[in-house]
């Protein structure tokens, strides 16, 4: 059907789509908008202190301030490769363990229980004793987002590596397939959507990791800088920060949006 | 004989008990036979395919294919799962040539051979395209020409039509069968579906409640000439039909 060819009860669904798309992007423009000029306002006229809450035209001269000094690209730099190298690590780390747990039947059953405490416990207080460990550097920082991200990976990746369909790896051993050629061939292609959805988890957990790990140690970082902010008591430095990383940390997860998009396109697993 | 079992039995072991899947199958298969296997659900049809293709191994009796004793899965056979099972990650080509990569045989005259398979069944123009693009009815050919890619002597099918509705059904399995034929191969097809089996097998193997045995044979000479969806018109169809209903009676 062309365009010209509409139904009149066609135009009208079509138009009311369209009106409530253009009102839900309005009001979400709107709603932050808001929030900003009353923030704004609320400096203004005293209703809060500027000097503990910040306020919009000052959040910008510090983000401006950093972008002059040269330091807003050292501290958002350092968190995102120490965050893409923890996260990559821990994806890699997770699946290859996770692979051997599917291998052997007896490894898993023997090692659950360790899984299951590793899991339950607060991982942020194993920070102390990786910087004994590893120092007061980044090796530390890039250990603990590891330590938060790789159980979770572990865990899923081999809980999807389970679920493979009993009759599909009845096919592949029918066609002559080893052990290692139904991980390679069956297992690990059926499980890229878990993939996917473990790297979604453990991008926002990564990041967990990293503002953990700056904290605790660092001398450059985003976490470096909400702390130093709040202990020279700069709450424009504070709220800035937290700005940005909310900003790096939402590129991130679309980059894993788009990698998902991609897989689907290109291994045809389009739902 | 390409098939031949003789009082074959088989004893699962699990943690609350021993299971008796099967017990005394002596059974055999001609050399370009088409041969069905119908029961009541649960009664160990597939566990039975298992046996013969390999993948498990009988605690008592012998399993020989083409004059051999099996004990591992042997090229000498091709086994077509439940629904086509067509991996979504791999293409159509990539799909029926999956068992010449896993037997480290992708050599140009198998390739050659797969090509001329998908030429003749009208698939040539497939080979780039994803399995999520094709109907259901060229995606189980897709099933059939990787399985006959390894060229294998005997084929299992373990109810690969189940999936698929009624109509598409009727059709999909008339067009197997077809090729089937036409390939000369030896077939053990598992089903539950009665006319189904009246309508493409030469002999029918009714087997009995678990432990499974043979129950009776069926020789189906009588309707060799017909094509499948011919047989369904006979006369014998329906007298075939009636006693082997009976014989699977849930009651018994």
């Amino acid at each position: 059907m062309t365009e010209l060819a509409l139904s009149p009860q066609r135009e009208a669904y079509l138009r009311a789509r369209k009106r409530r798309r253009n009102a839900v992007r309005f009001l979400q423009a709107f709603l932050l908008l808001a929030f900003l000029l009353l923030w704004e306002l609320a400096a203004w006229v005293e209703w809060i202190d500027p000097f503990i809450f910040s306020c919009p035209t000052r959040v910008l001269e510090t983000l401006t301030n950093l972008w002059h000094s040269g330091d807003l690209w050292l501290h958002l730099g350092t968190s995102c490769l120490e965050t893409v190298v923890g996260f990559l690590l821990g994806t890699a780390i997770g699946t290859l363990a996770a692979a051997v747990l599917w291998w052997s039947g007896f490894a898993s059953a023997v090692l659950s229980p360790y899984l299951v405490v590793l899991n339950a416990l607060p991982k942020t207080a194993l920070g102390p004793i990786f910087i004994v460990w590893m120092g007061a550097g980044t090796a530390s920082i890039i250990t603990m987002t590891l330590a938060i991200s790789v159980i979770t990976t572990v865990l899923s990746m081999h809980a999807g590596f389970l679920t493979v369909d009993p009759q599909q790896i009845r096919l592949m051993r029918t066609l002559g397939a080893g052990k290692g050629q139904i991980f390679c061939y069956l297992v690990f292609p059926a499980n890229l959507h878990t993939l996917v959805s473990t790297l979604k988890v453990s991008v926002g957990l990564s990041w967990v990791g990293v503002i953990m790990g700056e904290f605790l140690v660092s001398r450059a970082g985003l976490g470096y800088l909400i702390v130093y902010g709040s202990q020279v008591f700069n709450m424009d430095l504070v709220m800035s920060t937290v700005l940005l990383l909310a900003i790096a940390a939402v590129i991130m997860y679309l980059t894993v949006l788009w990698l998902e998009k991609l897989l689907e396109k290109h291994l045809g697993v389009i739902p | 004989m390409m098939i031949d079992l003789r009082q074959v039995a088989l004893t699962y072991q699990a943690p609350d008990g021993e299971v008796e899947a099967l017990k005394d199958v002596t059974l055999s298969v001609e050399d370009g036979e088409f041969v069905s296997i119908i029961g009541p659900s649960g009664c160990g049809k597939s566990t039975l395919l298992a046996l013969i293709a390999g993948l498990e191994t009988p605690t008592a009796g012998t399993v020989m294919v083409d004059g051999e004793t099996v004990t591992v899965p042997s090229p000498k056979i091709g086994f077509m799962p439940q629904r086509d099972q067509l991996f979504p990650w791999r293409s159509i080509w990539g799909n029926v040539t999956l068992g010449l990569e896993l037997r480290r045989q992708n050599t140009p005259e198998r390739q050659a051979h797969v090509r001329t398979l998908l030429e003749r069944y009208g698939l040539d123009g497939f080979a780039h395209k994803q399995p999520a693009q094709l109907s259901g009815g060229m995606r189980q050919r897709c099933a059939l020409i990787r399985t006959l890619a390894t060229e294998p002597k005997i084929l299992l099918l373990d109810e690969p039509f189940s999936a698929l509705d009624h109509q598409t059904r009727l059709s999909v399995s008339a067009d197997i069968h077809r090729i089937i034929r036409q390939e000369g191969k030896t077939s053990l097809l598992v089903t539950h579906d009665i006319s189904e089996a009246i309508s493409l097998s030469d002999r029918i193997v009714v087997l009995s409640h678990r432990p499974a045995t043979v129950k009776s044979i069926h020789d189906l000479s009588v309707l060799h000439r017909y094509a499948p969806m011919e047989r369904r018109a006979q006369p014998e169809f329906q007298t075939l039909f009636h006693h082997i209903w009976k014989e699977l009676d849930i009651n018994d």
